[in-house]
């Protein structure tokens, strides 16, 4: 067995070649990053920085903090709530079938992969003329577009628990609401942060909703971004640093919690 | 065996977010069919009726003529490029390797990332500048002495959606190599075992036992990235902006809707985009719905 897996060591190589391809943009964005204005140049830009300077990120943070400050802002709450209705409901849709409750559910499921180009006009249309426009109609549309995916999620963990625990609970007497207090709540903190991470990631990510639903006074960090990078102004070494600063947190929570992040990625292929 | 007030309950909590699909999605979709075959065209709202006439125009239109053909070339070169890097390096990692963790991470890391800050970073990797202005990747082939690879890019006439397609494919290849390694990982050892004492060699084992046993995840694999390559946007906004030679349905509907104003036409570019990927997904839904009552 052991010379058979020695004669796998081939494999490295490819391997290796395949990081240095993810890693090329990185390294690029971090190398360019950390040079001073005088050494940037995009003739020279796979040199390594002669010293580490500051100066890209404090000018791209000069740009971005106020977009920066609105994406949290924005993201923070909109994850939180749509996670909470998303297992409310995935209790209820796989614990608590009332009648129809299967044929609800695909259409909910659709919801998911629409296009929302086919959403798009009305969607502005009603925010306007309900006054829901900057980031607050913005965290909305996230809410509900967050909807299918967050039902989803909870719903296949809930369907994978054993019916004999509820039935345990009502027993003793627990009525519903107090099965999902305190037996389902508790014990669903890893789907929380599979969903939680999941809805973070894609709202601060979106640019679509962004950019119908906000102005320049709240614009959010990835329609700053690429204003920044569209303008004629701005060194595109500025843009580079930039570009980390609007990757930073949900790299960071991939690096933290990147487990939690794949379980997310496959239940968004419905392979729960 | 329910109480009744639970029943009342259940269905009370979870009507408001019924209604909110119901409304933003189900609803809106209707609102903007109604759109599409209305005249509106402006600032205010016109609906009044005239049929089919937007969709006809787009089918004669040049320019959607070019967004069919840029989103077949994308949809082919991302799709395929994803599904044999993801599913190569699956295979790869799934053969019990040391480090195997830390590859896994740094394949799938581009899925955190927003599409607008991949944009903006291969926007400079593929500058197409050449000569002395040489930069970007084209500036390390020629380092390397592989003067044959330097390329426009994403400025090469017809073909340059292949170039946006690469950095889709830098984005979205770890997440098929994720489904890949979940199948595999779900494949019994027993199997591969019983193979090699009937004496198959590795290549007859993936050939014959593993490729047949993941086919729905290849399934899965092109039916959501095939749906993902329909809806592509922001990416090519970050590479490239607006520009005609790599303009795609979505970005039509966006700049004909809100910069052009023609409503009708925006709205009938969003309905066939729903179409083209509800013909992937509905079958889909339904098949995972049917899998899953079985199990």
């Amino acid at each position: 067995m052991k010379t058979f897996r020695l004669s796998k060591n081939w494999l490295y190589l490819p391997l290796i070649a395949m990081a240095i391809f993810y890693l090329i943009p990185m390294y690029v964005m971090l190398v360019t990053g950390f040079k001073s204005f005088a050494e940037v140049d995009l003739q020279t830009m796979w040199n390594l920085p002669k010293g580490i300077h500051f100066d890209n990120y404090i000018e791209a943070y000069k740009h971005l903090a106020p977009s920066l400050r609105n994406s949290f802002v924005m993201v923070i709450p909109s994850a939180i709530i749509s996670s909470l209705l998303g297992s409310l409901n995935g209790f209820i849709l796989a614990k608590w079938k009332f009648r129809g409750a299967d044929i609800i559910f695909p259409f909910i499921l659709f919801g998911m992969f629409i296009p929302y180009q086919s959403i798009l006009i009305p969607l502005v249309q009603f925010m306007r003329s309900v006054g829901l426009t900057g980031l607050l109609g913005l965290a909305i549309a996230h809410i509900i577009y967050g909807i299918p995916i967050t039902t989803l999620t909870f719903r296949n963990y809930y369907a994978s628990l054993p019916q004999e625990l509820l039935e345990a609970a009502k027993m003793d007497g627990a009525d519903m609401l107090g099965i999902y207090r305190y037996i389902l709540l508790p014990i669903s903190i890893p789907s929380f942060v599979v969903v939680l991470i999941w809805q973070f990631t894609s709202a601060w990510n979106d640019f679509l909703f962004a950019v119908v639903l906000t102005g320049n006074q709240d614009w959010p960090i990835t329609v700053a971004l690429n204003n920044m990078a569209g303008s004629q102004i701005i060194q595109w070494n500025v843009q580079m640093a930039g570009s980390l600063l609007a990757a930073l947190p949900t790299l960071l929570v991939y690096i933290f919690l990147g487990r939690y992040f794949l379980r997310g990625l496959l239940a968004g292929s419905l392979k729960g | 065996m329910f109480k009744d007030k639970d029943r009342y309950l259940s269905v009370i909590l979870i009507t408001p977010s019924i209604l909110a699909v119901l409304i933003f999605i189900y609803a809106f979709i209707g609102w903007s069919v109604r759109v599409s075959l209305s005249k509106w065209k402006g600032l205010t709202p016109d609906y009044t009726f005239v049929g089919l006439k937007n969709y006809l125009s787009l089918f004669s239109d040049p320019r959607f003529h070019v967004d069919i053909r840029n989103t077949l070339i994308f949809t082919g070169v991302f799709v395929l490029g994803s599904i044999v890097l993801g599913f190569l390096m699956a295979v790869m990692l799934d053969q019990g390797l040391k480090g195997e963790g830390f590859f896994r991470s740094l394949f799938l890391f581009p899925m955190a990332i927003s599409y607008i800050v991949t944009g903006v970073v291969w926007r400079w990797l593929m500058n197409p500048a050449t000569g002395s202005r040489i930069s970007g990747l084209n500036l390390l082939f020629s380092y390397l002495h592989l003067d044959f690879l330097i390329n426009k890019w994403h400025t090469t006439p017809t073909w340059g959606m292949a170039a946006i397609a690469l950095a889709a494919i830098w984005q979205m290849s770890g997440y098929t190599m994720a489904l890949y390694l979940a199948g595999l990982r779900a494949i019994p050892h027993e199997l591969r075992e019983a193979a090699q004492i009937d004496g198959a060699n590795e290549i007859q084992i993936y050939r014959h036992i593993i490729l047949p046993l993941l086919a729905p995840v290849t399934l899965s694999a092109l039916i959501i990235l095939g749906h993902m390559s329909l809806k592509v946007f922001d990416l090519i906004v970050a590479v490239a902006g607006k520009q005609l030679p790599l303009d795609v349905p979505a970005i039509y509907m966006w700049q004909t809707t809100f910069d052009g104003l023609f409503y009708g036409r925006g709205a009938a570019i969003g309905i066939l985009l729903l179409v083209s990927v509800a013909v992937l997904i509905i079958p889909y839904i339904v098949y995972t719905q049917k899998t899953e009552v079985q199990q």
